[in-house]
Protein backbone atom coordinates (compact mmCIF):
# COMPACT_ATOMS: atom_id res chain seq x y z
CA UNK A 1 0.00 0.00 0.00
CA UNK A 2 1.07 3.45 -1.39
CA UNK A 3 1.85 5.84 1.51
CA UNK A 4 -0.35 8.82 0.92
CA UNK A 5 0.44 10.91 4.20
CA UNK A 6 2.99 10.07 6.64
CA UNK A 7 3.59 11.67 9.75
CA UNK A 8 6.46 11.40 11.81
CA UNK A 9 7.37 12.29 15.50
CA UNK A 10 5.62 15.65 14.94
CA UNK A 11 5.48 18.35 17.51
CA UNK A 12 3.80 21.60 17.23
CA UNK A 13 2.91 24.33 19.62
CA UNK A 14 0.59 27.12 19.34
CA UNK A 15 1.58 30.70 21.75
CA UNK A 16 3.94 28.95 23.08
CA UNK A 17 2.49 26.09 24.18
CA UNK A 18 3.16 22.72 22.88
CA UNK A 19 0.12 20.97 22.11
CA UNK A 20 1.61 17.85 19.71
CA UNK A 21 4.00 15.80 21.43
CA UNK A 22 5.08 13.16 18.52
CA UNK A 23 2.59 12.30 16.54
CA UNK A 24 3.19 9.58 14.20
CA UNK A 25 0.55 8.35 11.50
CA UNK A 26 0.05 6.39 8.42
CA UNK A 27 -2.71 6.93 5.99
CA UNK A 28 -2.49 4.97 2.70
CA UNK A 29 -4.31 5.26 -0.39
CA UNK A 30 -7.81 4.29 -0.43
CA UNK A 31 -8.53 4.30 3.22
CA UNK A 32 -10.28 6.12 5.55
CA UNK A 33 -9.16 7.15 9.09
CA UNK A 34 -10.74 7.85 11.74
CA UNK A 35 -9.08 10.05 15.06
CA UNK A 36 -11.17 10.32 18.44
CA UNK A 37 -10.01 11.86 20.87
CA UNK A 38 -10.76 13.78 24.08
CA UNK A 39 -11.16 17.78 24.30
CA UNK A 40 -8.20 19.59 23.73
CA UNK A 41 -6.21 16.42 22.98
CA UNK A 42 -4.62 18.31 19.67
CA UNK A 43 -7.04 17.38 16.50
CA UNK A 44 -7.61 20.25 15.57
CA UNK A 45 -4.59 21.56 16.56
CA UNK A 46 -3.84 18.27 13.88
CA UNK A 47 -5.76 19.64 11.21
CA UNK A 48 -4.24 22.81 11.15
CA UNK A 49 -0.63 22.28 11.39
CA UNK A 50 -1.79 20.16 8.42
CA UNK A 51 -3.20 22.88 6.65
CA UNK A 52 -0.21 25.34 7.28
CA UNK A 53 -2.09 27.84 9.44
CA UNK A 54 -0.02 30.89 10.91
CA UNK A 55 0.40 30.65 14.47
CA UNK A 56 0.50 26.68 14.67
CA UNK A 57 4.47 26.36 14.84
CA UNK A 58 6.00 22.83 14.14
CA UNK A 59 8.72 22.51 16.01
CA UNK A 60 9.78 18.74 14.98
CA UNK A 61 9.15 16.11 12.74
CA UNK A 62 8.16 15.55 9.65
CA UNK A 63 5.07 15.21 7.17
CA UNK A 64 5.49 13.75 3.76
CA UNK A 65 2.01 14.03 1.30
CA UNK A 66 2.36 12.02 -2.22
CA UNK A 67 5.44 12.23 -1.42
CA UNK A 68 6.73 16.01 -0.82
CA UNK A 69 7.69 17.63 2.15
CA UNK A 70 3.85 18.93 3.05
CA UNK A 71 5.50 21.48 5.76
CA UNK A 72 7.72 23.29 3.25
CA UNK A 73 4.26 24.42 1.41
CA UNK A 74 2.62 27.37 2.22
CA UNK A 75 -1.28 26.61 2.71
CA UNK A 76 -2.99 27.52 -0.70
CA UNK A 77 0.25 25.06 -2.49
CA UNK A 78 -1.38 22.32 0.17
CA UNK A 79 -4.16 22.50 -1.50
CA UNK A 80 -3.34 22.47 -4.97
CA UNK A 81 -1.17 19.47 -4.06
CA UNK A 82 -4.56 17.68 -2.83
CA UNK A 83 -4.78 18.54 0.55
CA UNK A 84 -8.55 19.36 1.99
CA UNK A 85 -9.72 20.63 5.66
CA UNK A 86 -12.87 20.49 6.83
CA UNK A 87 -12.85 22.94 9.70
CA UNK A 88 -14.52 22.01 12.31
CA UNK A 89 -15.84 25.95 12.93
CA UNK A 90 -15.66 26.75 9.45
CA UNK A 91 -15.55 30.92 8.99
CA UNK A 92 -18.08 33.20 7.56
CA UNK A 93 -16.86 35.17 5.11
CA UNK A 94 -18.86 38.42 3.99
CA UNK A 95 -19.02 39.83 0.75
CA UNK A 96 -17.52 36.64 -1.03
CA UNK A 97 -20.15 34.24 -2.14
CA UNK A 98 -19.23 30.83 -2.70
CA UNK A 99 -19.34 30.51 -5.79
CA UNK A 100 -17.08 33.25 -6.87
CA UNK A 101 -14.64 32.02 -4.54
CA UNK A 102 -14.52 28.68 -5.32
CA UNK A 103 -14.10 28.82 -9.21
CA UNK A 104 -10.99 31.59 -7.98
CA UNK A 105 -9.55 28.31 -5.77
CA UNK A 106 -10.15 25.70 -7.87
CA UNK A 107 -8.72 27.32 -10.76
CA UNK A 108 -6.04 28.50 -8.73
CA UNK A 109 -5.19 24.82 -7.74
CA UNK A 110 -5.83 23.93 -11.36
CA UNK A 111 -3.29 26.39 -12.69
CA UNK A 112 -0.87 25.57 -10.26
CA UNK A 113 -1.27 21.54 -11.38
CA UNK A 114 -0.65 22.72 -14.89
CA UNK A 115 -4.27 22.37 -15.91
CA UNK A 116 -6.60 24.38 -18.17
CA UNK A 117 -8.98 26.66 -15.85
CA UNK A 118 -12.65 25.79 -15.78
CA UNK A 119 -14.92 28.26 -17.78
CA UNK A 120 -17.91 30.01 -15.90
CA UNK A 121 -20.18 27.40 -17.14
CA UNK A 122 -17.90 24.27 -16.78
CA UNK A 123 -17.57 25.40 -13.06
CA UNK A 124 -21.53 25.93 -12.70
CA UNK A 125 -22.04 22.38 -14.01
CA UNK A 126 -19.69 21.02 -11.54
CA UNK A 127 -21.25 23.24 -8.50
CA UNK A 128 -24.30 22.46 -9.24
CA UNK A 129 -23.75 18.41 -9.60
CA UNK A 130 -21.65 18.90 -5.93
CA UNK A 131 -24.20 20.48 -4.43
CA UNK A 132 -27.17 17.86 -5.34
CA UNK A 133 -24.99 15.37 -4.10
CA UNK A 134 -25.25 16.72 -0.55
CA UNK A 135 -28.60 18.44 -1.41
CA UNK A 136 -27.63 21.92 -0.69
CA UNK A 137 -29.19 24.71 -2.21
CA UNK A 138 -27.60 26.24 -5.54
CA UNK A 139 -28.92 29.80 -4.52
CA UNK A 140 -26.96 29.17 -0.96
CA UNK A 141 -23.90 28.56 -2.55
CA UNK A 142 -24.22 32.12 -4.03
CA UNK A 143 -24.80 33.86 -1.54
CA UNK A 144 -21.70 34.90 0.94
CA UNK A 145 -19.32 32.26 2.75
CA UNK A 146 -20.37 30.50 5.42
CA UNK A 147 -22.97 33.87 6.69
CA UNK A 148 -26.14 33.41 8.20
CA UNK A 149 -25.57 29.67 7.50
CA UNK A 150 -26.69 27.58 10.56
CA UNK A 151 -23.92 25.33 11.92
CA UNK A 152 -25.61 21.83 9.65
CA UNK A 153 -25.65 23.76 6.63
CA UNK A 154 -21.87 25.40 7.12
CA UNK A 155 -20.79 21.56 7.59
CA UNK A 156 -22.78 20.46 4.22
CA UNK A 157 -21.37 23.59 2.21
CA UNK A 158 -17.75 21.89 3.61
CA UNK A 159 -18.41 19.05 1.53
CA UNK A 160 -20.10 20.58 -1.22
CA UNK A 161 -16.53 22.75 -1.13
CA UNK A 162 -14.58 19.14 -0.81
CA UNK A 163 -16.62 17.71 -3.50
CA UNK A 164 -15.92 21.21 -6.35
CA UNK A 165 -11.89 21.29 -5.81
CA UNK A 166 -12.08 17.51 -5.40
CA UNK A 167 -9.09 16.73 -3.05
CA UNK A 168 -6.77 13.61 -2.74
CA UNK A 169 -6.56 13.81 1.30
CA UNK A 170 -9.71 15.05 3.39
CA UNK A 171 -8.71 15.73 7.07
CA UNK A 172 -12.22 16.51 8.31
CA UNK A 173 -12.62 18.09 10.92
CA UNK A 174 -15.93 17.27 13.72
CA UNK A 175 -17.88 17.55 10.66
CA UNK A 176 -21.00 15.72 12.54
CA UNK A 177 -21.07 18.21 14.59
CA UNK A 178 -23.93 20.36 14.65
CA UNK A 179 -25.71 17.83 11.90
CA UNK A 180 -29.14 16.42 12.23
CA UNK A 181 -29.81 12.41 11.60
CA UNK A 182 -30.61 13.46 8.16
CA UNK A 183 -27.81 15.66 7.14
CA UNK A 184 -25.54 13.16 8.96
CA UNK A 185 -26.73 10.68 6.45
CA UNK A 186 -26.57 13.26 3.73
CA UNK A 187 -22.80 14.17 4.51
CA UNK A 188 -21.72 10.80 5.53
CA UNK A 189 -23.06 9.16 1.85
CA UNK A 190 -21.45 12.96 0.16
CA UNK A 191 -18.19 11.91 2.17
CA UNK A 192 -18.05 8.25 0.15
CA UNK A 193 -18.79 9.27 -2.90
CA UNK A 194 -16.23 11.82 -2.99
CA UNK A 195 -13.72 10.35 -1.37
CA UNK A 196 -13.88 6.69 -1.47
CA UNK A 197 -11.50 6.11 -4.19
CA UNK A 198 -8.62 4.16 -4.19
CA UNK A 199 -6.62 7.15 -5.09
CA UNK A 200 -7.68 9.18 -2.09
CA UNK A 201 -8.03 8.80 1.44
CA UNK A 202 -10.06 10.73 4.36
CA UNK A 203 -8.63 11.07 8.42
CA UNK A 204 -11.69 11.76 9.78
CA UNK A 205 -11.41 13.81 13.18
CA UNK A 206 -14.98 12.71 15.65
CA UNK A 207 -16.22 12.29 18.89
CA UNK A 208 -18.89 9.98 17.78
CA UNK A 209 -19.47 6.53 16.44
CA UNK A 210 -22.67 7.48 14.08
CA UNK A 211 -20.80 9.71 11.52
CA UNK A 212 -18.79 6.24 11.29
CA UNK A 213 -21.95 4.37 10.58
CA UNK A 214 -22.32 6.09 7.21
CA UNK A 215 -18.44 5.99 6.49
CA UNK A 216 -16.66 3.14 7.81
CA UNK A 217 -13.05 3.69 8.98
CA UNK A 218 -10.33 0.86 8.11
CA UNK A 219 -8.59 2.32 11.21
CA UNK A 220 -9.55 3.93 14.17
CA UNK A 221 -6.69 6.18 16.16
CA UNK A 222 -7.12 7.64 19.84
CA UNK A 223 -5.46 10.57 20.02
CA UNK A 224 -4.56 12.12 23.23
CA UNK A 225 -2.24 14.90 25.16
CA UNK A 226 -0.68 15.13 21.79
CA UNK A 227 0.29 11.75 20.82
CA UNK A 228 -1.47 8.33 18.88
CA UNK A 229 -1.83 6.76 21.90
CA UNK A 230 -3.78 3.49 20.39
CA UNK A 231 -4.69 2.35 17.16
CA UNK A 232 -7.26 -0.21 16.12
CA UNK A 233 -10.09 -1.24 13.59
CA UNK A 234 -13.77 -0.31 13.53
CA UNK A 235 -14.21 -2.15 16.87
CA UNK A 236 -12.15 0.50 18.53
CA UNK A 237 -14.65 3.46 18.30
CA UNK A 238 -17.63 1.06 19.10
CA UNK A 239 -15.24 0.67 22.71
CA UNK A 240 -14.63 3.99 22.99
CA UNK A 241 -18.13 4.99 22.21
CA UNK A 242 -18.80 2.17 25.32
CA UNK A 243 -16.76 3.13 27.86
CA UNK A 244 -15.13 6.31 27.29
CA UNK A 245 -11.75 7.55 26.55
CA UNK A 246 -10.07 6.85 29.86
CA UNK A 247 -10.99 3.13 30.26
CA UNK A 248 -9.09 2.45 26.84
CA UNK A 249 -6.19 4.78 26.82
CA UNK B 1 -9.01 88.22 -2.45
CA UNK B 2 -5.86 87.09 -0.67
CA UNK B 3 -8.26 85.79 1.84
CA UNK B 4 -10.05 83.37 0.15
CA UNK B 5 -7.08 81.83 -1.70
CA UNK B 6 -4.87 81.89 1.58
CA UNK B 7 -3.24 78.40 1.58
CA UNK B 8 -4.86 76.70 4.78
CA UNK B 9 -2.94 75.53 7.71
CA UNK B 10 -2.76 72.91 9.75
CA UNK B 11 -5.15 74.57 12.39
CA UNK B 12 -7.45 74.52 9.83
CA UNK B 13 -9.48 71.17 11.17
CA UNK B 14 -10.34 70.41 7.37
CA UNK B 15 -6.82 69.99 6.62
CA UNK B 16 -5.58 69.21 9.95
CA UNK B 17 -4.26 65.56 7.95
CA UNK B 18 -3.47 67.02 4.55
CA UNK B 19 -0.10 67.16 3.04
CA UNK B 20 -0.21 70.88 2.71
CA UNK B 21 3.52 71.09 0.33
CA UNK B 22 1.08 68.95 -1.85
CA UNK B 23 -1.95 71.06 -1.31
CA UNK B 24 0.18 74.55 -2.74
CA UNK B 25 0.61 73.13 -5.97
CA UNK B 26 -3.04 72.83 -6.90
CA UNK B 27 -4.39 75.43 -4.83
CA UNK B 28 -6.76 77.20 -5.05
CA UNK B 29 -8.69 74.31 -5.65
CA UNK B 30 -12.38 75.47 -7.94
CA UNK B 31 -15.61 74.91 -6.65
CA UNK B 32 -17.45 72.70 -8.32
CA UNK B 33 -21.36 73.99 -8.39
CA UNK B 34 -23.99 71.54 -8.57
CA UNK B 35 -27.82 72.23 -8.07
CA UNK B 36 -30.49 69.40 -7.96
CA UNK B 37 -33.95 71.29 -8.47
CA UNK B 38 -37.12 70.59 -6.53
CA UNK B 39 -38.18 66.82 -6.76
CA UNK B 40 -35.03 66.13 -9.50
CA UNK B 41 -32.61 63.49 -9.32
CA UNK B 42 -29.10 63.14 -10.24
CA UNK B 43 -26.29 60.98 -9.58
CA UNK B 44 -22.02 61.55 -10.43
CA UNK B 45 -19.07 59.58 -10.05
CA UNK B 46 -16.10 61.06 -9.57
CA UNK B 47 -12.71 58.89 -9.89
CA UNK B 48 -10.09 62.34 -9.67
CA UNK B 49 -7.25 61.97 -12.04
CA UNK B 50 -3.52 63.02 -11.57
CA UNK B 51 -0.51 62.75 -9.22
CA UNK B 52 -1.42 65.72 -7.49
CA UNK B 53 -5.05 66.29 -7.18
CA UNK B 54 -7.90 68.43 -5.45
CA UNK B 55 -11.52 68.36 -6.09
CA UNK B 56 -14.40 70.49 -4.45
CA UNK B 57 -18.08 69.93 -4.79
CA UNK B 58 -20.78 72.56 -3.67
CA UNK B 59 -24.13 70.59 -3.76
CA UNK B 60 -27.33 71.77 -3.54
CA UNK B 61 -30.62 69.48 -3.42
CA UNK B 62 -33.90 71.67 -3.38
CA UNK B 63 -37.61 70.38 -2.09
CA UNK B 64 -37.07 66.79 -2.62
CA UNK B 65 -34.24 66.48 -4.86
CA UNK B 66 -32.11 63.55 -4.89
CA UNK B 67 -28.42 63.04 -5.32
CA UNK B 68 -26.31 60.24 -5.19
CA UNK B 69 -21.80 60.74 -5.60
CA UNK B 70 -19.74 58.19 -5.71
CA UNK B 71 -16.01 58.41 -5.13
CA UNK B 72 -13.12 56.46 -5.81
CA UNK B 73 -9.90 58.03 -4.08
CA UNK B 74 -7.18 55.90 -5.48
CA UNK B 75 -3.63 56.25 -6.86
CA UNK B 76 -2.48 59.54 -6.19
CA UNK B 77 0.22 60.81 -3.87
CA UNK B 78 -2.03 63.27 -3.14
CA UNK B 79 -5.85 63.11 -3.48
CA UNK B 80 -8.73 65.22 -2.09
CA UNK B 81 -12.17 65.43 -2.51
CA UNK B 82 -14.15 67.90 -0.53
CA UNK B 83 -18.08 67.64 -0.64
CA UNK B 84 -20.50 70.52 0.97
CA UNK B 85 -23.78 69.99 0.57
CA UNK B 86 -27.16 71.39 1.69
CA UNK B 87 -30.33 69.59 1.83
CA UNK B 88 -33.38 71.40 1.09
CA UNK B 89 -36.97 69.96 2.70
CA UNK B 90 -37.56 66.09 1.82
CA UNK B 91 -33.84 66.24 0.08
CA UNK B 92 -31.66 63.19 -0.06
CA UNK B 93 -27.59 62.57 -0.36
CA UNK B 94 -26.09 59.30 -0.46
CA UNK B 95 -22.28 59.31 -0.56
CA UNK B 96 -20.46 55.84 -1.75
CA UNK B 97 -16.45 56.43 -1.64
CA UNK B 98 -13.91 54.11 -1.51
CA UNK B 99 -9.97 55.50 -0.73
CA UNK B 100 -7.56 53.02 -1.57
CA UNK B 101 -4.05 54.58 -0.77
CA UNK B 102 -0.49 52.95 -0.74
CA UNK B 103 3.54 54.14 -0.89
CA UNK B 104 3.79 57.22 0.86
CA UNK B 105 0.19 58.63 -0.89
CA UNK B 106 -2.45 60.71 1.25
CA UNK B 107 -6.24 60.45 0.48
CA UNK B 108 -8.71 62.78 1.85
CA UNK B 109 -12.04 62.83 2.42
CA UNK B 110 -13.91 65.90 3.88
CA UNK B 111 -17.79 66.14 3.49
CA UNK B 112 -20.06 68.53 5.15
CA UNK B 113 -23.42 68.21 5.08
CA UNK B 114 -26.22 70.32 6.38
CA UNK B 115 -29.66 69.63 7.06
CA UNK B 116 -30.97 73.05 6.64
CA UNK B 117 -34.64 71.94 6.07
CA UNK B 118 -37.01 69.17 7.51
CA UNK B 119 -37.02 65.31 6.68
CA UNK B 120 -34.02 65.15 4.18
CA UNK B 121 -31.68 62.03 4.47
CA UNK B 122 -27.95 61.69 4.37
CA UNK B 123 -26.18 58.45 4.39
CA UNK B 124 -22.57 58.40 3.50
CA UNK B 125 -20.83 55.10 3.26
CA UNK B 126 -17.14 55.32 3.71
CA UNK B 127 -14.14 52.51 2.91
CA UNK B 128 -10.70 52.76 2.81
CA UNK B 129 -8.02 50.68 2.50
CA UNK B 130 -4.34 51.69 3.66
CA UNK B 131 -1.10 49.93 2.76
CA UNK B 132 2.52 51.24 2.92
CA UNK B 133 2.84 54.03 4.70
CA UNK B 134 0.11 55.74 3.29
CA UNK B 135 -2.51 58.17 5.07
CA UNK B 136 -6.19 57.84 4.50
CA UNK B 137 -8.59 60.57 5.81
CA UNK B 138 -12.50 61.15 6.16
CA UNK B 139 -13.86 63.94 7.68
CA UNK B 140 -17.54 64.11 7.80
CA UNK B 141 -19.35 66.87 9.41
CA UNK B 142 -23.41 66.40 9.72
CA UNK B 143 -25.23 69.10 10.66
CA UNK B 144 -28.79 69.65 11.61
CA UNK B 145 -30.16 72.93 11.56
CA UNK B 146 -32.38 74.31 14.04
CA UNK B 147 -35.93 73.29 13.35
CA UNK B 148 -34.69 70.52 10.64
CA UNK B 149 -36.65 68.09 12.66
CA UNK B 150 -36.94 64.75 10.87
CA UNK B 151 -33.73 64.73 9.92
CA UNK B 152 -31.98 60.94 9.16
CA UNK B 153 -28.36 61.30 8.91
CA UNK B 154 -26.02 58.02 8.75
CA UNK B 155 -22.26 57.82 8.16
CA UNK B 156 -20.60 54.40 8.39
CA UNK B 157 -16.70 54.34 7.95
CA UNK B 158 -14.36 51.85 8.32
CA UNK B 159 -10.54 51.11 7.32
CA UNK B 160 -8.71 49.00 6.61
CA UNK B 161 -4.77 48.70 7.86
CA UNK B 162 -2.54 46.49 5.42
CA UNK B 163 0.78 47.70 7.07
CA UNK B 164 1.26 48.76 10.45
CA UNK B 165 2.67 51.76 8.82
CA UNK B 166 -0.29 52.88 7.17
CA UNK B 167 -2.86 55.92 9.25
CA UNK B 168 -6.46 55.79 9.09
CA UNK B 169 -7.92 58.71 10.35
CA UNK B 170 -11.83 58.89 10.79
CA UNK B 171 -13.77 61.60 11.86
CA UNK B 172 -17.66 61.84 11.79
CA UNK B 173 -19.31 64.51 13.59
CA UNK B 174 -22.54 65.35 14.56
CA UNK B 175 -23.62 68.96 15.33
CA UNK B 176 -27.48 68.44 16.24
CA UNK B 177 -29.36 71.71 16.65
CA UNK B 178 -33.43 70.29 16.35
CA UNK B 179 -34.80 67.98 18.23
CA UNK B 180 -36.45 64.48 16.68
CA UNK B 181 -34.05 63.33 14.08
CA UNK B 182 -32.38 60.68 13.77
CA UNK B 183 -28.53 60.12 13.73
CA UNK B 184 -26.71 57.33 13.35
CA UNK B 185 -22.81 56.76 12.65
CA UNK B 186 -20.51 54.11 12.96
CA UNK B 187 -16.71 53.92 13.02
CA UNK B 188 -14.20 51.37 12.94
CA UNK B 189 -10.57 50.78 11.90
CA UNK B 190 -8.82 47.53 11.59
CA UNK B 191 -7.05 44.75 9.73
CA UNK B 192 -8.33 41.57 7.14
CA UNK B 193 -9.32 39.15 9.26
CA UNK B 194 -6.45 36.06 10.07
CA UNK B 195 -8.85 33.36 10.27
CA UNK B 196 -10.71 34.49 7.01
CA UNK B 197 -7.90 34.78 4.81
CA UNK B 198 -6.14 31.19 6.22
CA UNK B 199 -9.84 29.43 5.58
CA UNK B 200 -9.25 30.67 1.88
CA UNK B 201 -6.17 29.76 1.44
CA UNK B 202 -6.65 26.67 2.60
CA UNK B 203 -9.04 26.28 -0.48
CA UNK B 204 -6.40 27.34 -2.98
CA UNK B 205 -6.01 30.72 -2.98
CA UNK B 206 -2.37 32.41 -2.76
CA UNK B 207 -2.42 35.14 0.14
CA UNK B 208 -2.73 38.28 -2.45
CA UNK B 209 -5.70 36.99 -4.44
CA UNK B 210 -7.86 35.87 -1.00
CA UNK B 211 -6.87 39.80 0.43
CA UNK B 212 -7.78 40.84 -2.70
CA UNK B 213 -11.17 39.23 -2.57
CA UNK B 214 -12.07 40.37 0.94
CA UNK B 215 -10.76 43.84 0.21
CA UNK B 216 -13.30 43.84 -2.96
CA UNK B 217 -16.05 42.85 -0.69
CA UNK B 218 -15.63 45.38 1.88
CA UNK B 219 -15.20 48.28 -0.43
CA UNK B 220 -17.79 46.63 -2.42
CA UNK B 221 -20.56 48.15 0.15
CA UNK B 222 -19.59 51.79 -0.91
CA UNK B 223 -20.31 50.99 -4.32
CA UNK B 224 -23.87 49.94 -4.60
CA UNK B 225 -26.28 50.80 -6.63
CA UNK B 226 -23.77 53.58 -8.57
CA UNK B 227 -24.74 53.69 -12.04
CA UNK B 228 -21.87 51.87 -13.66
CA UNK B 229 -21.48 50.02 -10.64
CA UNK B 230 -19.32 47.33 -12.35
CA UNK B 231 -17.33 49.75 -14.02
CA UNK B 232 -16.52 51.23 -10.69
CA UNK B 233 -15.52 48.52 -9.22
CA UNK B 234 -13.13 46.99 -11.55
CA UNK B 235 -11.37 50.33 -11.42
CA UNK B 236 -11.32 49.93 -7.60
CA UNK B 237 -10.13 46.24 -8.06
CA UNK B 238 -7.40 47.54 -10.42
CA UNK B 239 -6.23 49.98 -7.95
CA UNK B 240 -6.42 47.07 -4.58
CA UNK B 241 -4.47 44.78 -7.60
CA UNK B 242 -1.39 47.51 -6.83
CA UNK B 243 -2.13 47.74 -2.99
CA UNK B 244 -1.04 43.98 -2.98
N1 LIG C 1 -5.03 29.52 19.17
C1 LIG C 1 -4.74 28.93 20.33
N2 LIG C 1 -4.15 29.63 21.32
C2 LIG C 1 -3.84 29.03 22.49
N3 LIG C 1 -4.09 27.74 22.76
C3 LIG C 1 -4.68 27.00 21.82
C4 LIG C 1 -5.04 27.54 20.56
N4 LIG C 1 -5.61 26.57 19.82
C5 LIG C 1 -5.61 25.48 20.59
N5 LIG C 1 -5.05 25.73 21.78
C6 LIG C 1 -4.87 24.75 22.87
O1 LIG C 1 -4.37 23.58 22.31
C7 LIG C 1 -4.92 22.44 22.94
C8 LIG C 1 -5.47 21.52 21.89
O2 LIG C 1 -6.59 22.15 21.27
P1 LIG C 1 -7.34 21.50 20.04
O3 LIG C 1 -6.34 21.09 19.04
O4 LIG C 1 -8.39 22.43 19.62
O5 LIG C 1 -7.98 20.21 20.70
P2 LIG C 1 -9.14 19.26 20.21
O6 LIG C 1 -9.48 19.62 18.82
O7 LIG C 1 -8.57 17.89 20.34
O8 LIG C 1 -10.28 19.45 21.15
C9 LIG C 1 -5.93 22.95 23.93
O9 LIG C 1 -5.34 22.95 25.20
C10 LIG C 1 -6.20 24.35 23.48
O10 LIG C 1 -6.52 25.15 24.58
MG1 LIG D 1 -11.23 20.31 17.94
Amino acid sequence: MTSLLEIADLSAEVAGKPILKGLSLRVGAGEIHAIMGPNGAGKSTLGYVLGGRPGYEVTGGSVTFAGQDLLALAPHERAAAGLFLGFQYPVEIPGVSNVQFLREALNAQRTARGEAPLSGGEFLKLAREKAGLLRFDMEMLKRPVNVAFSGGEKKRAEMVQMGILGPTLAILDETDSGLDIDALRICGEGINAIMRQPDKAVVLITHYQRLLDYVQPDVVHVLADGRIVRSGGPELAHELEAQGYEATA
Amino acid sequence: MSEVLALPTRKDEDFRYSDLAALGTVWPVARETIVVAAGEAGSLVVVPEGELVARHLVVSLEEGARFDLFVLNAGHAFGRVAVDVLLGRGAEFRLGAAQLGNGSETLELVTEVTHAEPDAVSRQVVRSVLAGSATGTYLGRVAVARGAIGSDAEQSVRAMLLDRTATANARPELEIYADDVKCAHGCAIGELDASGLFYLESRGLSPAAAKRLMLQAFIAEAFVGAPDEDALAAAAQAALAGLL
